[in-house]
């Protein structure tokens, strides 16, 4: 199955370490853009030799040649959309999703921005075209909370999904019940690590967590939701002495997400929640607790974000398209 | 509140139509063997929650019934909820936010812990508020949301279902 990548930053990056390291899996890479530069080749690339280029240039090709030539060159089965995410308009990766639907070419996706703002007219678009729309690795990570939805948990009723959908806050929220860091203290420690953005508003306000509860609900539900329909608060004002009265307790506070449809619930906010609690991870951890009729309460955990393990969400979907669509016809 | 009667034939069942009627929830239905009582007799207990203003009501609907009370333990304010307020709880009048809740009478304040760091600084509180039944904690949480988006405060509360 030939996979065309769109975006060669950590998850681009990743993806393209594991289609090397893997050839056993059976992808092979035919075209790569990044902001700059492109690379099409039709008969394959390779994935290494594309991570060097990159690495030593900046680019991953000759300039010249941009996202729109790989989409429109057709030399894929598979568009895999990593731009970066705008929560707004969902753009540029909304045209590149829509124009690789309507040309009738599979896509999987990491970036929320355009599943987020589009959920019902995305998956349309592939229903008509007869081609999947997959995009585990825009929630929780490398847990396959998606798979477990769709398939897993397939005749199930849902009744609700709660969960730590942003590790930036739960590592934040971690450190200062642990060690009594104040807020700002654990901000500057998650921002020396690595955990925290330049600028971390998205995260610690909640918006993030919403972003991904949004396509959580349209997932399960088809609510039909978007951004503005959730009630969010961040965890920006919280106090050292909150999680201590917490803690006294044996509580604490984590950042949830939390879908009751029966009781037009969408809220994302600071939460206290007993100690023993599945939802209480420790540090950059996700994790998703699913109330079903059948299966009862199925709760997944696992790492959030990372190159490497956002990769294996993109090749659980590529091998979930090619297992359906391509070898079996 | 708890109520005791005699199980006999078709007591419970005349017991049980009246609290539905009167909008109460029932909790448990009890059988018990009391072996201190000499004569071995058995009793039920049913456990139920109902609105304080309805619970005068519903025993004089149940006596009509022909079912004898043998005891009425009635625990007012059964819920407890803790929630966390953040913000400047003194300076907000922190009476008044307790105030509102107490006013109601169905619910009240039970305990306040307030942690008041340098001054400017936001101060932190643990609340917890007593109510009758869930409808009215329920109740008594949407006005103390209220209040506190009025005020400018945080609250942060337990999710639900997993309340400590
Ligand atoms: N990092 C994670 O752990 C993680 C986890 C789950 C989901 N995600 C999502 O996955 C996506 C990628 O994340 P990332 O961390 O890899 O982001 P990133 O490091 O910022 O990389 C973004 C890449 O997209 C390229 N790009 C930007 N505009 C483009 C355009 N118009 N056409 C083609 N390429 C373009 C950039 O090109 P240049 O290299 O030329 O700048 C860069 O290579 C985001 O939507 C993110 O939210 C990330």
């Amino acid at each position: 199955m030939r996979v065309a990548v769109l975006g060669l930053g950590a998850v681009g990056k990743g993806l393209l370490r594991m289609l090397a390291a893997k050839p056993e899996i059976g992808l092979v890479l035919t075209a790569v853009a990044d902001s700059s530069s492109a690379c099409i080749d039709p008969a394959g690339l390779d994935p290494a030799a594309i991570l060097d280029t990159k690495c030593v240039t900046g680019r991953c090709g000759p300039s010249g040649l941009t996202a729109s030539d790989v989409i429109d060159s057709g030399a894929y089965d598979v568009l895999v959309e990593l731009t970066p995410t705008n929560a707004v308009t969902g753009e540029p990766a909304l045209t590149h999703i829509r124009s690789a639907l309507e040309r009738g070419k599979h896509v999987v996706t990491s970036n929320k921005g355009p599943i987020a703002a589009d959920h019902a007219g995305l998956a349309a678009l592939a229903e008509d075209a007869g081609v999947a729309l997959r995009y585990e690795a825009t929630v929780g990570g490398a847990i396959p909370v998606i798979h477990a939805i769709r398939d897993g948990l397939a005749g199930n009723r849902f009744s609700s999904i709660t969960g730590v959908l942003n590790g930036t806050c739960n590592y934040i929220l971690t450190r200062m019940d642990d060690e009594g860091l104040t807020y700002e203290q654990a901000l500057a420690e998650a921002r020396e690590l690595g955990y925290a953005e330049a600028d971390p508003t998205y995260d610690v306000r909640g918006i993030d967590a919403a972003i991904k509860l949004v396509i959580l609900a349209n997932t399960c539900w088809n609510l039909g939701v978007t951004l503005d329909d959730i009630a969010i608060t961040g965890i920006d004002g919280l106090t050292v002495d909150a999680l201590r009265l917490a803690a006294d307790q044996d509580c604490t506070i984590r950042l949830i997400g939390e879908v009751v449809p029966a009781e037009n619930l969408l809220r994302v906010a600071p939460r206290v929640l007993p100690r023993n609690h599945p939802l209480v991870i420790e540090g950059t951890l996700n994790a998703v607790m699913l109330s079903t009729d059948m299966a009862g309460e199925v709760t997944l955990m696992g790492k959030g974000a990372g190159s490497v393990e956002t990769a294996s969400a993109l090749i659980g979907d590529l091998i979930a398209i090619r297992d359906r669509y391509v070898e079996c016809g | 509140m708890k109520l005791e009667m005699k199980d006999s034939p078709g007591q419970l069942v005349a017991a049980l139509t009246p609290i539905s009627e009167y909008g109460g929830n029932i909790i448990a239905v009890i059988h018990q063997r009391e072996p201190e009582s000499p004569s071995d007799t058995l009793g039920v207990q049913i456990v139920l929650e109902i609105a304080q203003e309805r619970l005068d009501a519903l025993v004089a609907a149940i006596k009509v019934q022909g079912v004898s009370i043998l005891r009425l333990g009635e625990e007012r304010l059964l819920y407890r909820q803790s929630v966390i307020m953040i913000g400047h709880l003194i300076h907000t009048d922190i009476g008044d936010t307790i105030g509102r809740i107490d006013a109601t009478g169905f619910a009240e304040v039970a305990e306040l812990n307030v942690h008041m760091p340098a001054i400017a600084e936001p101060s932190t509180a643990l609340i917890t508020i007593k109510a009758t039944t869930r409808s009215e904690m329920g109740r008594a949480l949407d006005i103390l949301r209220s209040v506190a988006a009025e005020k400018g405060l945080l609250i942060v509360e337990p999710l639900a279902g997993a309340e400590a």
